[in-house]
């Protein structure tokens, strides 16, 4: 891997699993990457982001990300 | 159709139907939507987690909720701290706002102390009832069946509070009658319509009507449906079971005595009294 791939990625967890992404990354960036079924709502370092923030939330090295939908529960 | 008349009114909403129904633990997808269909249910449960939970032919459960028919209730099952409820609550919320349903101002709060009791840690409960009220939810609370505790949370600001009858999925119905009532009688205090609705530990119909009887305004079960051997049979069965009880405890029941008192007149018996 040379200099440039390294400086060009970053390391991310998502959803408990650590992902490779290329940056810059946004949270608009990784949603079209991942493609979550609709509907689904998405945290960044515990905190909820909401749709209108997702092209300008940039992604960071170490960034916590979970996206979450609705399942079956009581 | 439900017999009730009254409407149950909870925060800004109506329901002529006094059972809600969780939608996990069905063995289809289909049968679930069999069964809140024969429990005649408007609100149904839902638990938030990370996205990619299909089934083998990758349907997701909003396949098969009509979201224009049912008031969705997320959950924050699964949270054993206040900040993961909230957490929980805050992404439930976005999700029901983009399917533009009356839940979306709703959360069924659950923080809880353990993995094996599963019973609410009654102190990060409350912590997290007064973040999601200021936050501008309506926030209804599972809680134990200790009253002082179901008064401080109504105190916080609860849209309404969910005693538990038992343990989550136990099957044990309402163990502590007697605590129901009372929570019955001080959250209903010169506030006759604060919704109080009896949550967890149905195992069956009768655990139902018990509930009601009491006077709860509604109950909220899962386990009892979900894993009964014929579960829309029984979905079938705890929807007259609720209107047996609700109409039960609106009728008025006699007291309970010690000795018989006889049906038939003692005037008129031709044998020596």
């Amino acid at each position: 891997m040379s200099q440039a791939d390294i400086r060009h990625t970053i390391e991310i967890r998502l959803n408990g699993e650590s992902l490779t992404v290329e940056a810059p990354a946004t949270v608009a960036s990784l949603v079209v990457t991942r493609k979550p079924r609709p509907p689904f709502a998405v945290e960044v370092n515990k905190e909820l982001v909401r749709r209108p923030q997702y092209e300008a939330l940039a992604l960071n090295d170490g960034d916590v990300v979970e996206i979450v939908t609705l399942v079956g529960g009581g | 159709m439900s017999m009730d008349p009254t409407p149950l009114k909870i925060g800004s909403q109506e329901f002529r139907s006094r059972l809600f129904v969780g939608t996990g633990k069905y063995e289809t997808y289909e049968s679930m939507r069999e069964c809140l269909e024969a429990s005649r249910c408007e609100v149904v449960t839902v638990a938030v987690r990370r996205e990619r939970l299909f089934d083998a032919q990758n349907r997701s459960l909003l396949d098969f909720i009509d979201t224009k028919r049912y008031t969705i209730l997320p959950n924050t099952a699964g949270c054993f701290t206040a900040e993961d409820a909230v957490r929980v609550a805050r992404l439930g919320r976005d999700i029901l706002e983009q399917l533009e349903n009356p839940g979306a101002q709703w959360v069924k709060l659950e923080v809880l102390h353990d993995k094996k009791t599963l019973l609410p840690d009654p102190v990060g409960t409350l912590e997290a009832t007064r973040t999601l009220i200021q936050d501008g939810f309506q926030v209804l609370v599972y809680s134990s069946d200790d009253p002082a505790t179901a008064c401080r949370l109504k105190e916080a600001g609860a849209t309404s509070v969910m005693p538990a009858g038992s343990p989550i999925g136990s099957g044990q119905g309402v163990l502590n009658p007697n605590n129901i009532r009372i929570i019955l009688e001080m959250l209903k205090d010169g506030d006759p319509d604060y919704p109080v609705i009896v949550d967890a530990g149905v195992g069956t119909a009768s655990d139902v009507t018990v509930a009601m009887e009491l006077g709860a305004d509604g109950v909220l079960l899962n386990t009892g449906i979900a894993h009964a051997k014929n579960a829309a049979a029984m979905a079938r069965a705890m929807a007259h079971a609720l209107d047996a009880g609700y109409l039960a405890f609106r009728a008025g029941r006699i007291p309970k005595k010690l000795y018989a008192t006889a049906s038939s007149p003692t005037e008129g018996a031709i044998a020596n009294q």
